[in-house]
């Protein structure tokens, strides 16, 4: 079975470099069959490797090294892409599956551009695929092999965290087709209104499932890990924020190339960009050169590996732009006070905020080659990143509304006028009425601003009330995502800012008080699981008439001889009452359970913003024509 | 507006937004990039300016764990192979993989009498972990 798959991917490497071939040389038609078919191939062998996990073939190297028979199915089947090998594979199987769905979908009406862009992609295609079968093979056998596996990493072996990778690389990779898109323009010396139109659809698919993913990996390290945040400026969690920053700023200047024509060479190039970090990403987490749960690849080849794959095709891409850049039209005139010039500012801004985080995520890695350990945290990145972003965020309702060419000021001293009022009434009522920090309230104005902003330029466009069901959905979509933007800085500004948190010490029976709810440790108690066993506490919180149990638990899981925390999370309507459960200690003669309690207000928001976000990016992929007919 | 005094701005606007960035940057870099202290580094060349948070990392001495606080504090010494030590206090959960003779690292700050209070602790997740920066440290470098 395993032998077939392996022979598939030998094939699908095959066909990947016919896809090349037949594409560079203009061959539509033939370059979407091969695409096509690598595709079919590759998909064959990767179920080949979900089979031996999901029925424990042990005489498999890599089930035997990652997987046990006591697994739920769930996670034997997630086990496939919860290692190294295995993540590579479905990196593989989804820069070809992209290439497929290219050479089913894309309708330029440009034959040999269409062709170029499948023969680029076929390109990187065929570099995953090789460095699949030569330097990262998952297909090896054991023998003898062993009786029993040894399991998948605990803290992997949960629902969020079973689709957190495949969404992840659906973004990374999906960035490779607007790159290959990118390149095939760039070859044809045409960035235009339909190569823009064309690019602007792929930037959405890859960005919808990359927001997804960020948002699950972050859920999941809030519940799971028990630190009680949602964010912790990790460098495998930086590494995929920049190529979402990236492909924001690209979603902004595509638009510009759409509809009029400017930024080509710029939209092009933040394409490049785009897919450059995404590899970045994949190469600062699996080369192992970080600590962490993602850092499978401990073999320095592989590190370089990727690493030379990230500068060639870097160096292709911009050889091809240096030759082809200045042969790049512009587009209709436009002034500074303009749409155009609105989005360039948000380009600029959303690019150095990405900049900063490239620079504080590599600082500590360079620190360490020149022999100096330091490391660098979340104020660094409170004091760069949140100024610079929240400079774009303030003047987003008033720019959106600026039409092209040339945008009259009329409105400006109103907008002024709206904004300062908010800042007042909430800076009176957060330091007067909520006793939070000044920061916390205009953070909450800030947050109201963009919604209503978001709404207000809806109502604009519409100019009456009931015509705002009618506009195209692309509208609608920029409106949630905007909004969502808005929840989102408010669930994180207050979550951030007024977290509570305490740690309590509680004997069977005993009680304490923590963020004024009254917890009363019932029990700690034994219970097993599939491959585990635990200890759970019964905690009782009591706040008025409020009333809620708790049962944090403390897993240790045999086969990886590990242990992992799983919090308690009780939803109030304003917030999470968060418990994690320590260990036990003795004192004086008494055994007392340890507990890590958290309040944290408004966290839904932060999750729903980022929800709303991909909604929106969602609606705009649905073409106008779809909206009108289901309308009528 | 023609197309150079445009472009003119564009680079202007953006050199000067790079330029805040960066200046930005270098000061918080300054104030936030946390250095790193063993027992021995701390011997060597004695205590960070006050209030500044750094990390400290060694092996959690055998017998050196206490309670106070209702038992919500946790204290420990942790040492290298220097002669030197430090103490350090932690309210809240202790890592899953704490346990004497074991390596972490925390995240802090010293009080003036060179105690360590620590904000985090972390001790990887793997039996066989030892924190990168405890490493040449551990070789005698």
């Amino acid at each position: 079975m395993i032998e077939a798959g392996h022979f598939a991917a030998f094939l699908a490497l095959g066909a990947t470099l016919a896809q090349a071939i037949f594409g560079l040389l203009g061959e539509r038609r033939w370059a979407g069959m091969t695409a096509i078919a690598s595709f079919g191939f590759m998909a064959f062998s990767f179920l080949t490797l979900v089979h031996a996990f999901a029925v424990s073939d042990f005489s498999l190297a890599l089930v035997a090294h990652n997987s046990h028979t006591l697994k739920p199915m769930l996670y034997k089947i997630a086990g496939t892409w919860g290692n190294h090998e295995g993540s590579m594979a479905l990196w593989a199987l989804v820069t070809l599956g992209f290439g497929a769905a290219a050479a089913a979908l894309m309708k330029t009406g440009r034959e040999t551009f269409e062709a170029r862009a499948l023969g680029v992609q076929g390109l990187l295609g065929a570099g995953a695929l090789g460095y699949l079968l030569f330097a990262s093979s998952p297909y090896l056998r054991l023998d003898p092999a062993p009786f029993q596996g040894a399991g998948l990493n605990p803290l992997l072996q949960d629902p969020a965290l079973s689709f957190h990778p495949p969404m992840l690389y659906l973004g990374y990779v999906g960035y490779s087709f607007v790159f290959a898109l990118a390149a095939a323009g760039m070859m044809e010396g045409r960035i235009d209104s339909v190569w823009a139109k064309e690019a602007r659809r792929w930037s959405l698919a890859a960005f919808i499932p990359l927001t997804f993913g960020i948002a699950l990996g972050s859920y999941w390290a809030y519940y799971e890990l028990g630190w009680g945040g949602w964010w912790f400026w990790d460098p495998v969690e930086n590494a995929s924020l920049m190529p979402w920053l990236i492909g924001a700023a690209l979603l902004h200047s595509v638009i510009v190339t759409e509809k009029r024509e400017s930024f080509a060479a710029w939209t092009a190039l933040l394409a490049v960009i785009a897919f450059l970090f995404s590899i970045m990403g994949a190469f600062l987490v699996r080369s192992g050169v970080l600590t962490s749960v993602h850092a499978f690849a401990v073999d320095p080849k592989r590190g370089t590996i990727l690493l030379s794959g990230l500068v060639a095709y870097g160096a292709l891409a911009l050889g091809l732009f240096a030759w082809r850049g200045p042969q790049l039209k512009g587009g209709k005139p436009w002034l500074m006070v303009s749409r155009e010039g609105a989005l360039m500012a948000n380009n600029i801004v959303l690019f150095v905020a990405a900049l900063t985080v490239l620079l504080g995520t590599l600082f500590p890695l360079m620190a360490e080659a020149a022999g100096r350990t330091m490391s660098v945290g979340e104020p660094y990145f409170r004091q760069t990143f949140v100024p610079i972003l929240a400079l774009l965020l303030i003047l987003l309702p008033v720019v959106q509304a600026w039409a092209w060419g040339k945008a009259d000021l009329k409105q400006w001293t109103r907008w002024a006028a709206a904004g300062a009022v908010l800042v007042a009434i909430f800076a009176a009522l957060g330091v007067g009425v909520w006793k939070i920090p000044l920061g916390a309230a205009l953070g909450v104005a800030l947050g109201l601003w963009l919604i209503g902003g978001a709404f207000w330029e809806l109502k604009r466009r519409a100019i009456t009330f009931p015509r705002i069901f009618r506009l195209p959905p692309r509208v609608w979509g920029m409106t949630l995502a905007h909004a969502g933007i808005g929840l989102f800085i408010i669930g994180a500004v207050v979550e951030t800012t007024t977290r509570y948190e305490s740690t309590v010490a509680l004997t069977e029976g005993s009680s304490g008080k923590v963020a004024g709810w009254t917890l009363t440790l019932d029990n700690v108690g034994s219970i097993e699981g599939p491959n585990w066993y635990a200890d759970k506490a019964v905690l009782t919180a009591v706040k008025g008439s409020a009333r809620a149990v708790l049962e944090p638990m403390k897993r240790y899981y045999p086969a990886a001889r590990m242990p992992t925390t799983e919090t308690a999370i009780y939803k109030t309507g304003t917030g999470d009452l968060y418990a994690a459960l320590g260990e036990r200690r003795i004192i004086d003669g008494q055994s007392k359970w340890v507990f890590r309690v958290y309040f944290n207000p408004l966290i839904d928001f932060v999750y729903f913003g980022v929800v709303l976000i991909g909604i929106g990016g969602l609606l705009s992929l649905v073409p106008r024509s779809a909206q009108k007919s289901s309308a009528d | 507006m023609r197309a150079r005094t445009r472009r003119l701005y564009t680079f202007g606007i953006a050199a000067l937004l790079l330029l805040a960035a960066a200046g930005i940057v270098f000061v918080s870099f300054r104030q936030n990039a946390n250095l790193f202290y063993t027992p021995r580094i701390l011997a060597e060349k004695g205590l960070p300016k006050s209030g500044s948070e750094v990390k400290v990392g060694g092996w959690v001495e055998p017998g050196s764990l206490t309670y106070s606080g209702d038992g919500a504090t946790m204290h420990f010494t942790v040492i290298d192979n220097s002669d030197a030590n430090i103490r350090i206090a932690f309210t809240g959960i202790a890592p899953d993989l704490f346990r004497e003779g074991q390596g972490v690292v925390a995240i802090g700050k010293f009080a003036a009498d060179g105690t360590f209070t620590a904000r985090q602790i972390l001790a990887k997740h793997d039996e066989n972990y030892q924190p990168r920066e405890l490493r040449p440290e551990a070789a005698g470098g």
